[in-house]
């Protein structure tokens, strides 16, 4: 594996209040992985995931990307895909993928046109075929079904190669079928892009199927009389050999 | 059987029961100025059908000798013009200031309290400051319409904005959008539709303050015309005006429907 990790938590907690929600958080995620979470409801997964995204600051301890102290701030180096209101209901599907490159590239109208745009719609129209969006190009959102967003939705996000793509429960509404064809393409994606991803997730068959680690986020200890007072870290935290063997080499990407 | 609730009519059915009310208050209308006028042949509170037309035929395609004008014509364009102007000034500050409301909540903890006093002001006691500051111009009857629904709109729309899906935000955010992109790409083109919406809203309370301001102070315009026939009771005149203004404001809100519709169609079909 690589010398210094991608992601580091050090001693990471976070507290609203007297009530603490994560404690003792310590995890270092190298290039390449693909981190599945687990855990039952108020374990704190989503608020794991925030963190990492810069939604909310850890009340203690330090979170560190490529070695550097990460800023409490959404950036383009992460990447999410939620569950729901993932993509922009008043764009088209190209124009969904184009928006972060558009934003990267015209801070002061938000749009491009001549050459540029040629250029941009070019890498927009390859990240479309990639998930296999081409033939819904000028369609708008309401009109895709639900695994057709989570694919433009990926598709959005990774556009813009984000350093970790973090993932929110992203196929939790979607049919069993289409659920498996999603892995597949998720797979498919984080071994040609060379991704770091982190997963959130319910259901404990795709976290390991998904995973070359799955993170399962508990209460290490209780008290009856206040359960608010202590809060869950990662409980159990289990490499799959098999599959990080076939995970894509940070080094050589 | 089937309940109350579960009665759908058909299209042609939908049509045919709407019109069955106006159809019975016309002719109630009918039956009553026919009674008074079989009482007395020069009463003047329901003009009959006839009267109303003659009316309508003088005010309309007769050029007055006075002002060398049609009056119904000037009056309308008037009126228009002052209502058009008013809706204008406050759409466009309800979208500046309600998208910065909704987008910055520093903006909304700064502003929000003060659009609120603002807001709870009604119009119509501001007026004479409006005529002392303003004069008795157009200025006056202008800033009235804009001042009476610009807040309400700007509140509304800023609700709109903060209630969108935060997951948005967030997405645009990672996706490398500074604040002025998440504004104008991300929040302005999704609160168009609800400005339109609010405008719709906002037309019956803008006609209000417009017959109310044309009414106070004004030499031509549909409200100052209906006050001014009022002296001699010409309810001839005063309906057909009231029936005008109606149809025009039927017509304002059927424009806007549409404008809606076409230029925002991704607002229509809903989520699958």
């Amino acid at each position: 594996m690589t010398d210094a990790p991608l992601l580091e938590l050090r001693n990471v907690w976070v507290e609203y209040g007297d009530k603490v929600v994560l404690e003792r958080v310590n995890l270092a995620i190298p290039e390449g992985a693909f981190i599945s979470v687990v855990g039952p409801s108020g374990a704190g997964k989503s608020t794991f995931l925030r963190l990492i995204l810069g939604q909310e600051a850890p009340s203690r301890g330090k979170i560190l990307l490529d070695g550097a102290p990460m800023r409490a701030e959404c950036g383009p180096d992460r990447g999410v895909v939620f569950q729901r209101y993932s993509v922009f209901p008043h764009l088209t599907v190209i124009g969904n993928v184009l928006f972060g490159l558009e934003c990267a590239a015209a801070p002061i109208l938000g749009r491009l046109f001549g050459a540029r745009r040629r250029t941009a719609l070019a890498e927009a129209d390859a990240m479309l075929d990639a998930v296999g969006l081409s033939h819904a190009r000028d369609q708008y959102p309401a009109q895709l079904s639900g695994g057709m967003q989570q694919r433009l939705a990926l598709a959005q996000a990774l556009v813009k190669h984000p350093r970790v793509l973090l993932l929110d429960e992203p196929f939790g509404a979607l049919d069993p079928g289409i659920r498996v064809d999603m892995h597949d393409l998720v797979t498919r994606l984080w071994r040609e892009h060379g991704l770091t991803v982190v997963m959130v997730t319910h259901d404990i068959a795709e976290a390991f199927k998904l995973g070359t680690r799955v993170l399962a986020f508990d209460k290490r200890r209780h008290d009856p009389h206040a359960p608010h007072r202590y809060g869950a870290t990662a409980t159990y935290d289990v490499p799959l050999l098999r599959k990080a063997a076939a995970a894509p080499d940070a080094k050589s990407a | 059987m089937t309940r109350l609730i579960n009665l759908r009519p058909s299209r042609r059915g939908r049509i045919l029961a709407g019109a069955v009310p106006i159809l019975v208050l016309c002719l109630v209308y009918g039956v009553a100025a026919a009674l008074r006028h079989a009482d007395n042949p020069a009463d003047k509170v329901l003009p009959t059908v006839g009267a109303m037309a003659t009316a309508l035929w003088h005010m309309g395609a007769t050029i007055d000798p006075v002002t060398g004008q049609v009056t119904l014509l000037a009056d309308t364009l008037a009126s228009l013009t002052r209502l058009g102007a008013g809706l204008a000034l406050a759409t466009l500050s309800a979208l500046v200031i309600g998208l910065l409301l909704g987008v910055m909540p520093l903006a909304r903890a700064i502003f929000g309290p003060m659009i609120m006093v603002i807001a709870v002001i009604p119009p119509i006691a501001v007026l004479p400051i409006l005529f002392i500051a303003l004069g008795l111009g157009e200025a006056a009857k202008i800033a009235l319409i804009a001042i009476g629904i610009a807040p309400y709109m700007t509140r509304d729309l800023a609700s709109y904005v903060s209630g969108l899906p935060a997951e948005q935000f967030i997405k645009a955010e990672t996706l490398g959008a500074n604040s002025w992109a998440v504004a104008i790409r991300v929040a302005l083109p999704q609160m168009m539709p609800r400005l339109i919406e609010s405008l719709r809203l906002s037309m019956g309370p803008a006609w209000v303050f417009l017959i109310a301001a044309e009414a106070i102070a004004s030499d031509v315009g549909l409200g100052y015309r209906i006050f001014l026939v009022r002296r001699y009771l010409a309810m001839d005149i005063i309906l057909p005006y009231v029936a005008w203004i109606s149809l025009l404001a039927i017509a304002a809100d059927a424009l806007l429907q549409m404008i809606s519709r076409r230029a925002f169609p991704w607002a229509r079909g809903d989520a699958r």
